[in-house]
Parts: structure tokens; sequence; C-alpha cells
């Protein structure tokens, strides 16, 4: 098969000099309109940016003044709040639905379609739209009768409750051969052997994909924490970015910081784990 | 259970468990399954507790409040008065919903389009296998899992309306602006699309990646055959191939841009002059800062239906047209 057949547009094969500049003009420009702005943002976050009109891309005087001057205003906080959200939210959102993964694809038993057709329906409801009234059950959990608001555990629980999570998981757990599971249950493995020690070891790209997307989707939450977070101490990182903003005394400077700071967690996950990101992206998506 | 455990090796560290299964023969093992499985009818849900517990807590029972509170004149304190579809006739006859359901429309419209063409476009511009492309795919999906509060933040400051604003000087540079962006009531809406699409369109340009790889490759060599030039090729055998492609990510930004909050909450908050008031800010604002908790479940429960609409109407004519 020739190089021209390889991609839609044939691009690759065509070797004169004119068609090698064309592309080394669209791939600088393409780099530029979508890491330029984050290229200033880094380079700002470590420049004195007292207004906005000194955000840049050309290094002056490098200075850590911004982000001693962040820290000073709670950021560093602010930031262990997003983390421990983040952390103990994934623990709970993976261990719910690797658990749930494995009744939905390994067992037969009766009210399964509705348990899973109930469980991918929420997926069509944006939490932006349900969080108005789940406010309402964490200021008083019914039955529990907590006060959930203001607290870093109300913007926890609700994350255990995630269908996309629950799906990857399932349509994984479904391709394990049935030998696997029947062999050690003639050796005498019990449920939760089987479980915890043959199905689960060989989900580990399944586990990636949620562990990956998960971390992502929880440290871009905004909605929720904002509703939840009734005063500052319970502010994560993202919310805390406006608050900085409004004080008159903070320079756009500290809060390019500050941004820095909230972006390079889930930017490492993602450099560090693409090809997890890719796969989850395609099947996640095209699934539908 | 205890003697098989005592007398063969430690079941679960077993190597060849496939092998070992196969020495036995089908009808006894076939007998064992079922004298277990049977026997505990209960192991399913037991596994099942936590999700059913949290969906029901997180998202159920949410969703039947709002609906409950939909109909009803919601008063702290004192109880609530069921008052029919009053809440739905007060907010589809307010002016300031009209306005937001078209604010909505109009950004829904705008990012959904934008971003799938120029994630189209991109795609096919970095489709390859060489190390340079994988590089600037990379680069170019960093917005995409940047929070979109700093998203937000950043745009806020490149957005800078005088002619030393870093996007104004880059409009000077060809000769155009400055421009008034978020703060000017004519752009507003426009630059708050503007940046969706900077963050949208890398995301489908990662689907619609996954798409051309799932393209027969025989039938590019098929096109070259024929003579087809490129944009033939494109139009007859690459825009057919990823029609489901399109479908999904048709739903899956339109549904993005009804529910759009965060990146207008922070660029604009609903103005210049309500210029750029959307649903969902709206429904904020009725909710929390005016405790109208009934109306504004109202607005919630009428953008569900929309985004269900939408979906539902999608999935049906792609299910015709496959047919």
């Amino acid at each position: 098969m020739s190089a021209a057949t390889e991609t839609a547009l044939g691009l690759t094969e065509n070797k004169s000099p004119a068609a090698k500049a064309a592309k080394l003009v669209i791939y600088v420009g393409l780099f530029f309109v979508f890491a330029g702005p984050l290229l200033a943002l880094l380079v700002s976050s470590f420049n004195h940016v007292s207004d906005p009109t000194q955000l840049s891309v050309v290094p002056k005087s490098p200075t850590l003044d911004n982000f001693r001057i962040a820290f000073d205003h709670g950021v560093l906080k602010y930031l262990l709040n997003s983390f421990f959200v983040v952390g103990f939210g994934l623990l709970l959102q993976v261990a719910v639905s690797v658990l749930a993964g494995y009744a939905l694809a390994r067992k037969k038993f009766p009210l399964m379609t509705l348990v899973m057709v109930a469980i991918l329906a929420t997926m069509m409801l944006p939490e932006e739209i349900l969080a108005l009234p789940l406010t309402l059950v964490l200021a008083d959990v019914p039955l529990l009768h907590l006060n959930l608001m203001g607290t870093l555990a109300g913007m926890i629980v609700p994350l255990g409750a995630w269908a996309f999570s629950i799906l990857v998981m399932t349509e994984f757990m479904k391709e394990v051969p049935r030998e696997l599971e029947e062999a050690a249950r003639i050796d005498g493995a019990g449920e939760f052997r089987i479980f915890g020690q043959i199905i689960l070891p060989l989900c580990r790209p399944a586990l990636g994909v949620i562990g990956v997307f998960g971390f992502t989707m929880i440290w871009d939450q905004y909605l929720l924490p904002l509703l939840v977070a009734t005063n500052s101490s319970a502010y994560t990182l993202p919310l805390a970015l406006r608050t900085l903003r409004i004080d008159p005394v903070v320079t756009p400077g500290v809060v390019m910081a500050a941004s820095l700071l909230a972006l390079l967690p889930s930017v490492t996950v993602f450099l560090l784990f693409q090809r997890s990101f890719a796969r989850g992206l395609t099947s996640g998506a095209l699934k539908g | 259970m205890s003697v098989r455990e005592a007398v063969s090796r430690p079941a679960g560290r077993d190597k060849q468990p496939a092998a070992a299964a196969t020495r036995r023969t089908p009808s006894r093992r076939q007998h064992r399954r079922n004298r277990r499985t049977s026997g505990s009818w209960w192991i399913p849900w037991l596994f099942l507790a936590p999700a059913l517990i949290l969906f029901v807590y997180f998202k159920f029972i949410p969703m039947a409040q709002a609906i409950s509170m939909s109909v009803q004149d919601v008063r702290p304190y004192l109880g609530n008065l069921y008052v029919g579809a009053a809440n739905y006739t007060e907010i589809l006859s307010s002016d300031g919903f009209r306005a937001a359901t078209w604010n909505t429309i109009l950004l829904a419209v705008g990012q959904t389009f934008g971003s799938m063409i120029l994630g189209f476009a991109l795609a096919l511009l970095v489709e390859g296998q060489t190390r340079k492309l994988t590089f600037i795919r990379s680069a170019a999906f960093l917005p995409v899992v940047v929070p979109i509060a700093v998203v937000a933040e950043l745009w806020r400051i490149m957005y800078h309306p005088t002619g030393d604003g870093l996007l104004n000087q880059l409009l000077g540079l060809v000769g155009l602006g400055p421009s008034g962006f978020i703060n000017d009531p004519d752009t507003s809406l426009a630059s708050i699309v503007v940046t969706g699409i900077w963050r949208g369109a890398p995301y489908d340009m990662m689907i619609f990646l996954a798409g051309l790889a799932g393209i027969d490759r025989g039938l590019y060599e098929a096109a070259i055959v024929d003579g087809a030039s490129v944009r033939q090729r494109i139009r007859h055998v690459t825009l057919p191939g990823l029609r489901a492609v399109f479908a999904i990510l048709f739903v899956l930004a339109a549904v993005r841009g009804f529910r759009a909050f965060t990146e207008v909450f922070l660029l604009t908050n609903g103005g210049p002059n309500g210029s750029t008031e959307v649903v969902m800010t709206l429904i904020y604002k009725l909710g929390f800062e005016q405790n109208r908790l009934g109306v504004a479940s109202a607005g919630a429960v009428l953008l569900f239906v929309a985004t269900l609409v939408l979906t539902v109407c999608v999935q049906l004519l792609r299910r015709r047209r496959v047919a």
C-alpha cells in the first residue's frame, strides 16, 4: 500500500519543498492557536503582570513573586482541598464502578436490565441540571439527616454515582473468558476471591481509562463545588480563581500563577496516560 | 471447598486456570456452576449495593425533587404549595427566559458547528503516524484537559478590551479592532462561542481521528485507481465513512452547549446587558440568588427535556438512515 492511501488527505506523501513549507506553516499555526494561550499563561505566571495588557509569551525578569502572593491568599489550602476531593472522589467512584461492573457483567439476575437501563439513563442527565436539587439533598441527606453543605464530603459523595465508569467496567469485564472464572471456582475460590484476584487484575486497561477520565472530570468540576462550598474554607482551586481575580489588590500575574497550579495536575495526568485517554475517548464517545 | 483448598494449589494464584478447567468433564463443571450461582441470589445485589444507593441518593432523588419542586411554590419553613403549571407558565412567559433560551441556542449552534468543522479540518491535517504529528496532536488537545475555570480566566485576560489587550494586539496586526469582546453586547456571545470552540474543536478532532482510523484504506486506493481527486475522495469516501461520528459529536456538542454554565458565569456572568445570559446562568440566579426554587426547577426540567428530545431525535434520524 502506498503512502498516499494512508490518510484522507494524503499529506504525508507530498515531498515537494512548497508542500513541506505549507505544512510547516500549518503545524506551527496550529500549535500557537491551541498551545499559545497556555504558553502565555505559563510565562505570565513567572512575569510581573500588573494589568491584563502585560500578558505575553516573552519572559522578562522571571520571578516567583506571583506564587508567593498566591500562597499568601491561601492558594495552597485550596490546592490541598482540590487534591482531597479528587483523591477520595476518584477512589469512591472507581470502587463503586468496579463492584457494579462485576455484578452487571458476570452475573445473571432478575431486574438486571432494569438496573442497567436506570444507570445508563443518568448519562443523559447533565449534572448542571441536577445541581440545584442535589444541593437540597446534600443539605439534608434522606434517612441519615446529615448536612453536607459547606463540606468537602458534600463534593465527594455524589461523585460515586458516575455511569460512564460503570459502563466502561461492565463492557470490559464481559470480555474476560468464562473459563478463567470457572476454573477458579472449581479450585474453590469464593466470590470475592474471583473478583479480586481473577477479574480485577485483568481489567487494568479499563481501570486506567476510568481513572484518567474520572480524574480530569472531577478536577474540572465547577458548578457543584460552587454550590456546596458555602464558605471559602471549602473552596477548591478552580473556585478560588474567581475570588482571586475579584480581589482588587491581586494582579493578573497572581491569577495566572494560581491557574497554572490548577491546570498542572490534569495536564500531567493527560500527558502521562495519553494512551488510556485516547482509548476512553473513543470507546466512551462512539458507544454514545 | 476446604478440602479442595487443602489438597490443591492455592486458588486464584493459578497460572494456567484455563488448562486446569479443561481436564475436568464438562458435565461436572456445569453442575458445580449451577449449584453455586443458584445458591447465592444476593451476591450480585451485594456488589451493586454501593452504586444503587449512591445513584438513588444523588441522581434519582434529586431528579424527582426537581420535578416535584417545579410544580410547587417552594417556601422554606412555611411548607410548599402545589401550584400546578404556574411555574412553567411564569418562566415560559418571562422575557428573561426567552432571551436566555435564544442565547443558549445561538451558543450551542455556534459552538457545535464551529467545533465540528474546525475539529474535522484539524483531524484531516494531523492524521498520520509521524512523531511530529503526534506532538502536534497532543499540544492541540491540551485545551480539553485544562480546567474550564482556568480557560475562562485566561481568555478573560486575553479578551482585554483596550487596544493593547493580547487578542486586540493580534487583531491590530491585520488592521482590525480594537474589539470590546466580552465587554461589548454585540460581540460578547460570539466571544464566548470562540472560547468554547477553542476548547471543543480539539476534542472533536480526537474523535474524528478515531473515526478516520476506522475507514477502509482499500477504498482510498480504489478512489486513486479511479482517478478521484483528493476533494472527491473526501466527499465520497471519508465523509460517508464518518457519518456515525458526526451524529454522535453533534449530540455531545449540542448538549454541551445547552448545559453551558461555567465559561459564561466566569467570562461575563450573563452581561453586558443580558447579552450572554443563558438558561443555566438564569437558573443559577433564580435558584441561588433569588431563592425561587420552584421557577428555577421548572427551567431545569425544561432544559432537561430539550436535551432529551435532541438526543432521541438524532438517534432516530440516524437509525432511519442506516436502515
